[in-house]
């Protein structure tokens, strides 16, 4: 039972009805920004006002809630924004992706694949792509309309006559469906792959910006790149100092003031499954 | 005799109670410079930007190629201009990205016309630099650094690399010095030459204008009042405007 005194999930019914509209209409335009009317949420611009409100609109009774920040599960936003879904909608929450029916992210993507009885929604900071190429919306907006993307192109053969290599390592441009140039929201270039063909819905909300797009199952998403420099994925060549894992992103963390460091998987359900594995194997 | 490349009829434009462009007729066939001479605020300006799509007439018709231009919306004239077109700004700052080096200015074309292939777009890059005479060596720094000579061959570089086959360009040489804009038009006749460009130029300069073109229009309150092949109306002028267009030309 959720909290008396709030409406079911905070917002109230025909705001959460505004919101599946323009979640409706992003999915039928993978890509697509589509702009909605944001509310005031009780958490400041730059934690998740977007993620919240578009998990809000989604969110039935029965469905079972995570949240992560940079792949944690315990960091202040993920658990703030956990409890005020289990207080004003009652719902289950857990902290395993395998068990969660919707996942509301900030900066990642479970390392755990997806299904399609799931849903991952992006907190997003600056949904357009080329707002720091193009400062003028409505320009951008008439470069998506007649998908003239030459700028894009043009900002990563900055960064491979500057740095020798696309130097881009979060927010990494993408293309869906062959049609709309995408931010896929300050996730590492790691994490670009994982979009590709995803079986799971995912939905992407910026509440400053009052932008709702999405890209819908098993849909086509590219990182941009040129054939001679090729896309790369790029990760931390070390393994996972507790779990092991040389396949997972990985969060550098400095131990002391000594120069010691150590790199420890940033998805840290993912790090807890694997340690219980081996633990349970030895 | 062939079709012409672009054809203008009819266009007439207002700016409130001043009339920019009344009932101009114009024709560019392929590989022909045509120079539109007049004073500030005569219409050369607004004719150029009409025919290129760049702002809409109040009425008239303008073709290309066979295709309606004020007909194909917003995304065929940009398509155009990508691809058989090109705009020269009187300003290198409104047709350069000042941020952005050299090369990446020269390949933004050849990208948004779906090159993907950077050593390849390098490579063109350094050739039309050093077509334009800038040291390749300074492909990757960026235009403000570079003098306002070097940034108006490096415009042209940008707008010549995909190989248009109509270019406008809007009094190119203003602003730079008497050695630098003979230099500059030296270069600008060669490429035309070379690449066999259609190319409409606007002007107040007379003597780029007998230097460069093929023909001549005279404009005066957006009225075309002269045209014809440049020597016949820069030497016999017969509207008494044009008279005096040709006889303030201070001569050294």
């Amino acid at each position: 039972m959720h909290e008396p005194g709030y409406n079911f999930a905070y917002l109230d019914e025909s705001t959460k009805r505004m919101i599946r509209r323009a979640i409706l209409k992003a999915v039928a335009i993978p890509g697509h920004q589509v702009p909605f009317g944001a509310r005031e949420m009780p958490l400041p611009y730059g934690w998740g006002t977007g993620g919240i409100q578009v998990t809000a609109a989604v969110i039935g009774p029965t469905d079972v809630l995570k949240v992560i920040d940079q792949g944690a599960d315990d960091t202040t936003n993920a658990v703030s924004i956990r409890r005020f879904f289990a207080r004003t909608a009652g719902v289950a929450t857990t902290e395993r992706t395998a068990d969660a029916t919707i996942i509301q992210t900030r900066h990642r993507i479970p390392e755990r694949p997806l299904t399609e009885d799931q849903i991952l929604v992006y907190q997003v900071p600056i949904p357009e792509p080329l707002s720091r190429l193009e400062p003028r919306i409505a320009e951008t907006r008439r470069l998506h309309s007649m998908a003239d993307y030459g700028l894009m192109h043009v900002k990563l053969y900055e960064d491979i006559t500057k740095h020798g290599h696309i130097a881009t390592a979060y927010a990494y441009p993408v293309i869906v469906q062959s049609r709309y140039l995408m931010c896929p929201s300050p996730i590492p270039a790691f994490d670009n792959p994982k979009m590709h063909m995803m079986p799971a819905l995912q939905l992407f909300g910026a509440g400053r910006e009052k932008r709702i797009y999405a890209v819908p199952p098993w849909t086509e998403v590219r990182s941009l790149d040129f054939d001679d420099h090729p896309f790369r994925p790029i990760r931390a060549p070390h393994a996972c100092a507790l779990c092991g894992s040389t396949e997972s992103y990985l969060d550098e963390v400095i131990t002391d003031d000594q120069g010691g460091r150590m790199y420890v998987c940033s998805d840290t359900d993912y790090c807890n499954e694997r340690q219980a594995l081996a633990g349970g194997a030895t | 005799m062939s079709l012409p490349l672009l054809s203008a009829r009819d266009l007439d434009l207002r700016f409130g109670r001043v009339v920019a462009l009344d009932r101009v007729a114009v024709d560019i066939w392929p590989g022909e410079v045509v120079a539109i001479v007049g004073e500030s605020g005569s219409g050369k300006t607004s004719l150029l930007r009409v025919l290129s799509g760049l702002m809409l007439p109040d009425s008239g018709r303008v073709l290309y190629d066979g295709q309606d231009v004020l007909g194909m919306g917003e995304a065929g004239r940009r398509r155009l201009m990508r691809t058989d077109w090109g705009f020269v700004h009187q300003n290198p700052r409104d047709g350069l990205r000042m941020a952005v080096s050299a090369g990446g200015n020269i390949g933004e074309r050849l990208m948004a016309t779906g090159a993907r292939h950077y050593g390849n777009i390098r490579g063109a890059a350094a050739d039309w630099l050093a077509r334009v005479e800038i040291d390749p060596a300074r492909m990757d720094d960026p235009p403000r650094n570079f003098s306002g000579g070097m940034q108006q061959r490096l415009q042209i570089a940008r707008t010549l690399v995909t190989h248009p086959r109509l270019v406008f360009m809007d009094e190119p040489t203003g602003g730079l010095d008497v050695s630098v804009q003979a230099k500059l038009l030296d270069l600008i006749r060669r490429l035309v030459a070379d690449l066999g460009l259609a190319v409409m130029i606007v002007t107040h300069d007379i003597a780029a204008a007998r230097l460069l073109a093929h023909r001549v229009l005279v404009m005066r309150e957006g009225v075309v009042v002269e045209e014809g092949i440049t020597d016949r109306v820069l030497d016999d002028p017969q509207h008494p405007y044009t008279q005096l267009l040709v006889a303030s030309v201070l001569a050294a």
